[in-house]
């Protein structure tokens, strides 16, 4: 069989990345509605476009920060690459680049979860359809990871599928960790409140997270084990520590199993990050600065994705 | 064996059989499994049968079996309209094409090597040395070059109507990258969903060869000495209208569609780049024209070409399907001499006869031409998509002038055909089922020899009363069933 293109390659991993983004997108709006039912006061909107470093193209078009313009942005706009559709439509070029290489029933699924998004009327986004509406897009890109794992081919294409989805996830699942500490640090009295307690609990609702955080921590919901959790569980498929170890053995099987010799550097880096998030411990990284710390990784997976470009899809 | 009688609703029984000759009414005497086929179709509901045929076109849609109109904003995706009636060629009748097109290919490939070598046909004055030396897509460069098993037309579509008397005749060769197979092939597929009943057990000839044939021919003319060729297919890209197409074959060939990006030319060798780097690349179905193959060589503008890649054909270092410079044997005016370039190669007479033709840049042809205008359909030679024809029979007087004028401006650049009563076949429209016309495109593939896939592209003209079947003037198409014997 021929060796895979470098271009599909790097649509495969785009992607996976953008069904996985909008995937998390529609979680992180869905956590943020339901803190902003708590709450009252525009301001808890804002985290959303500045953890995806929105905010100038969100300034552009939008005034003010309330739910409504920024799902709207989040949701439907298609002038930023930022919103579900967007990444809906940018996942779907991609798989048109790779329909001779993908299924059909692929293609026809994300073809028409792109039609279905293109058709979704700005009244769908309201507050009473939003949780619903948020489920749906989950679900379809659900149904598309189901179709991913249920009909493509188990080759190199397959295996950059998969390094960007777990890149992808690693990062999303920073980000979802980090609008909570957006969220609530101005207020540290508010720490173990009934008020913080429940949206812990929300977090790790969205995050698919809560029952089997419940099985490790059966009787208390203290803020740190949620962080820990999410962060540095090794079982709980979206964790980071989870994802990055299914980073390294999917690169390490590009060179073992398909005896490429590209993806060194990206390994040596990836070590680094598993190293020391093995010997990370939650309260200490909370007390040196959470926010710092996923802002570090995040940056080391950026570094990742673009040693894996360039030893790859370039040439 | 086909009972039409009375117990279920006849949705034939109000069929408007009109002046032209009739695919499946008119044809079905003779050959019972079309008769058959016939008698399942009277004894369906309408309703039924519209509610299939919007599911079918809404399945192809979400399948993306489609084509691409690029406007300012964004690509759309439309289908081919498909009308699920199938057309249907009795086993018989399709011996006599296949041997038509087989014919028509040996001809064409020992044309086109003539004119790219020794050019005896030019000397003994079969062909006008102004027609096609001077011809716009006569390639210098191919001069003398020798293409593998001297095969240019790896893959040719044959334009065939039926006339009046329900015999068919060519309209046109395309020798270029004849497109449509893909529609061939997924028609099929849809027919097999949504109308099992209409199909089972009838001796419809299989489509689904198509793909590994093509990769065969490829592999026959790739370079010798290349244990495993490598076979791709060159696109323009996921943005040419076409692209559903070069997916699907790449598909059923199993091999990389690249872009002309992926490819590079290096000691006149090709290569595509791949993770692991460069891997060799030995034959090419390009769906990209001559023009934009290589920059070097052809538009210094094309992007979409490989650079070297024609110095690397010249050495036979690749193999390119169709050839390159097919183009000057599938003119319109040189269409008008095929016959004679049939006898003159084979000492035969054509099995499939072409439509009566007047060469324009022939005084008396042009004249001919001018004197009967209001009968005559006249066809510009270099275009294709069924633009810039001026069908007599349905012009106004305005049109009519104008395309005299046209035509005494640069006669040359017209041929003239009388108007061919297409035939029609049973078609689903608004107003129940009604007879529209077809046409016929089979296809042939060529490496060490030719094969031709078992009936071919109907396109049908769906708008009421006119005869120009191109999707670009609202043509849809339809599933061809051969009957086998």
């Amino acid at each position: 069989m021929a060796r895979l293109l470098a271009r599909y390659a790097d649509a495969s991993f785009w992607m996976a990345r953008y069904m996985e983004r909008a995937e998390n997108l529609a979680r992180v709006i869905d956590v943020n509605a339901t803190f902003a039912r708590y709450d009252t006061g525009a301001s808890t909107w804002t985290p959303i476009i500045e953890l995806y470093a929105n905010q100038e193209a969100f300034a552009a078009k939008y005034a003010e920060a309330d739910q409504a313009s920024v799902v709207r942005f989040s949701l439907l706009d298609l002038d930023s690459l930022q919103s579900i559709r967007a990444m809906v439509r940018a996942a779907r070029e991609n798989a048109r680049t790779l329909r001779p290489l993908i299924s059909t029933e692929m293609w026809m699924h994300l073809n028409t979860f792109h039609d279905w998004m293109g058709n979704l009327r700005p009244n769908r986004i309201a507050e009473p359809h939003l949780p619903r509406l948020c489920a749906a897009i989950k679900e379809r890109c659900q149904a598309h990871a189901g179709i991913v794992e249920g009909t493509f081919f188990r080759d190199e294409g397959w295996s950059f599928y998969q390094l960007g989805m777990m890149i992808e996830r690693a990062d999303q699942t920073t980000r979802l960790v980090d609008i909570k500490y957006h969220t609530l640090l101005p207020n540290p009295e508010d720490v173990g409140s009934a008020h913080d307690v429940s949206q812990w609990n929300s977090l790790l609702r969205s995050a698919a997270g809560y029952h089997a955080f419940r099985r490790i921590h059966p009787r208390g919901l203290q803020p740190a084990d949620v962080a820990g959790f999410l962060l540095l569980n090794p079982s709980f498929p979206r964790s980071l520590s989870r994802c990055v170890d299914d980073v390294n053995e999917l690169l390490t099987s590009l060179k073992s199993k398909y005896g490429l010799t590209g993806g060194n550097s990206a390994l040596e880096r990836l070590d680094e990050l598993q190293a020391v998030l093995l010997e990370a411990n939650i309260k200490e990284v909370i007390g040196h600065g959470l926010h710092e710390f996923i802002d570090w990784v995040q940056r080391q997976l950026n570094t990742v994705t673009d040693q894996i470009v360039a030893d790859f899809f370039g040439l | 064996m086909a009972d039409t009688s009375s117990d279920a609703g006849d949705l034939l029984a109000h069929y408007p059989v009109g002046p032209f000759f009739d695919e499946l009414l008119g044809n079905a005497e003779g050959d019972p499994a079309l008769a058959e086929m016939v008698g399942r179709l009277a004894r369906m509901d309408l309703d039924d049968l519209r509610r299939r045929s919007e599911d079918a076109e809404q399945e192809l849609f979400n399948l993306g079996i489609t084509f691409l109109i690029l406007s300012d904003r964004e690509a759309i995706d439309r289908i081919l309209p498909f009308d699920v009636i199938p057309r249907v060629i009795p086993s018989a009748e399709w011996r006599q094409l296949e041997r038509g097109v087989e014919q028509r290919v040996q001809a064409l490939n020992l044309f086109l090597h003539d004119l790219y070598h020794d050019q005896i046909v030019v000397r003994d004055g079969v062909v006008p040395a102004e027609l096609v030396l001077g011809h716009p897509q006569f390639v210098d460069a191919m001069m003398g070059l020798d293409v593998p098993r001297q095969t240019y037309v790896h893959v040719l579509g044959v334009d065939l109507v039926r006339d009046g008397e329900g015999a068919f005749r060519v309209l046109e060769d395309n020798c270029r990258c004849p497109s449509g197979v893909s529609y061939v092939v997924e028609n099929r597929h849809m027919m097999r969903r949504a109308f099992p009943d209409l199909m089972s057990g009838l001796p419809v000839r299989n489509v689904d060869d198509y793909g590994r044939r093509l990769h065969n021919a490829l592999c026959d003319v790739a370079p010798a000495g290349v244990d495993e060729p490598q076979v791709v297919l060159l696109s323009p890209g996921t943005y040419n209208s076409a692209y559903f197409e070069h997916v699907f074959l790449a598909r059923e060939m199993g091999v990389p569609l690249v872009e002309g990006r992926d490819l590079f030319v290096e000691d006149d060798r090709v290569y595509m780049r791949t993770i692991e780097g460069p891997a060799p690349v030995h034959a090419i179905y390009r769906r990209i024209g001559d023009d934009f193959l290589d920059p070097r060589a052809f538009r210094p503008d094309s992007l979409l070409g490989v650079p070297g890649l024609m110095r690397a054909y010249a050495k036979g270092n690749v193999a390119l399907a169709n050839a390159v410079g097919t183009g000057v044997s599938d003119d319109k005016a040189v269409y008008a001499y095929m016959p004679r370039i049939i006898r003159h190669y084979l000492d035969q007479e054509p099995v499939i006869p072409n439509v009566p033709t007047h060469i324009c840049r022939e005084k008396e042809g042009l004249q001919i031409t001018l004197d009967n205008l209001a009968d005559l359909v006249v066809k510009p030679v270099g275009e294709a998509g069924g633009y810039g024809i001026t069908i007599g029979p349905h012009a106004s007087r305005e049109e009519l002038d104008a395309c005299r004028a046209r035509l005494l401006e640069n006669p040359a650049n017209y041929i003239s055909q009388p108007m061919i009563p297409l035939s029609v076949c049973p078609t689903l429209t608004e107003d129940g089922i009604e007879p529209r016309h077809v046409d016929l495109r089979p296809f042939a593939i060529t490496g060490a020899s030719t094969w031709v896939l078992p009936g071919g592209l109907t396109r049908v003209a769906l708008r009421k009363g006119t005869l120009v079947v191109n999707s670009s003037q609202g043509g849809g198409s339809k599933d061809t069933w051969v009957m086998g014997t």
